[in-house]
């Protein structure tokens, strides 16, 4: 720290200002990539539990799929049917 | 090669860790993804040799011997540019993938991908097919949140995520760093981008004047062994191959003593 700045009054970083906020913005960024993403599972389960009450599916015959497509989102379900006796 | 933000240095790096990796003995050729805009061509040096692009070689105008441009100073280096006329739509995921298989076929041992900016079709396409991905980050906030936003598109939207494979390996590349502006407090640190980022660090550029110097001759900045930015490209590659070499040019130089007291 030079002499001067020494007398001058401390003002804090901009660089540590810069890291708090990235902090809270990359986060957030974060939590939004999860949450996206963190209720499949759980829905795919469900959807399966419907669907097996009138057509006798695998697990694997419902599949899920969240796609960006620039602005909007597509929630993508599809389900192979058991072939015909 | 990818960053979310534009003008970051991806082109730079690209240009300096393809010529790295040439200069090592391995064979290597760098894309140029940015179509429409195409630049890698003039860092590289080799504009006035382009005849065939990669929309050509996608779709089978062109084969690969007559695409690829051979770097007339560092054995086993190619180029391939990007179109500067067609619409991006014109590259398709196939048409890339049979392209990189072709590359791969040709005993290519490296394939340096230089995305565009953005996190849409053209630097999604960059990205789609890689096993490794270094994210440029400049110490800036728009640029390490786009960062950050990057990988969360690599983590979800490239072919190992789609298939389930091992996730693509990640590494963080500072660029244009000034470790004076670092220790007056006005710019975030490596240590502070690392923690924010949170994947492993590859290396450290420096700004350096040299770089503007390297892009007006057309040669790439690893070539200028006295520069800093050239050797903090060199040390990069080496970590890359697996060697380990310490950060240079980090510390801000010292101020002579007049400066320190009234500076
Ligand atoms: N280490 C450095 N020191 C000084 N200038 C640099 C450094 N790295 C890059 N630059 C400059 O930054 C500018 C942008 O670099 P470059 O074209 O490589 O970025 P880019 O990420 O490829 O940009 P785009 O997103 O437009 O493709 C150029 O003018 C380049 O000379
Ligand atoms: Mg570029």
């Amino acid at each position: 720290m030079s002499l001067i700045s020494y007398f001058r009054e401390t003002k804090p970083s901009s660089a540590k200002l810069a890291k708090e906020r990235l902090q809270v913005v990359i986060a957030h960024q974060r939590g939004e990539r999860n949450s996206r993403y963190e209720f499949l599972p759980a829905m795919q389960r469900e959807v399966l539990e419907v669907i097996r009450k009138y057509i006798p599916v695998d697990q694997e015959q419902v599949q899920v799929h969240l796609e960006q497509e620039g602005d909007y989102e597509v929630l993508e379900l599809n389900v192979t049917l058991p072939d015909k006796p | 090669m990818t960053s979310g933000k534009g003008g970051v240095g991806k082109t730079t790096t690209s240009a300096a860790f393809a010529t790295g990796l040439a200069l090592r003995g391995h064979k290597t050729v760098v894309i140029d993804f940015d179509v429409g805009l195409r630049n890698l061509d003039l860092i590289m040096g080799c504009e006035r040799r382009v005849v065939y692009d990669f929309i050509n070689l996608v779709q089978g105008e062109a084969n690969l011997n007559q695409t690829l441009i051979k770097d007339r100073r560092v054995e086993g280096l190619y180029i391939l540019p990007a179109s500067q006329t067609r619409d991006k739509d014109a590259l398709t995921r196939e048409g890339v993938g049979q392209v990189i298989d072709e590359l791969k076929a040709a005993d290519f041992e490296y394939i340096v991908c230089d995305s565009p900016a953005g996190i849409e079709s053209g630097a999604q396409m960059a990205m789609y097919y890689a096993d490794e991905a270094v994210v440029v980050t400049n110490p800036e906030v728009s640029s390490v949140r786009d960062s950050d936003r990057m990988l969360g598109i690599i983590a979800s939207k490239s072919r190992r995520a789609e298939q389930g494979d091992e996730p693509v390996k990640e590494h963080l590349l500072i660029t244009r760093y000034a470790p004076a502006r670092v220790s007056d407090g006005d710019m975030l640190s490596v240590d502070d981008i690392v923690e924010l980022v949170g994947i492993g660090l590859l290396g450290v550029i420096p700004e350096s004047e040299s770089v503007l110097q390297a892009s007006n001759a057309g040669q790439p900045v690893i070539l200028d062994e006295k520069d800093p930015a050239g050797q903090a490209y060199s040390d990069v590659v080496a970590r890359f191959l697996g060697e380990q070499v310490p950060l240079r040019f980090v510390e801000a130089v010292p101020k002579g003593l007049l400066k320190r007291l009234f500076g």
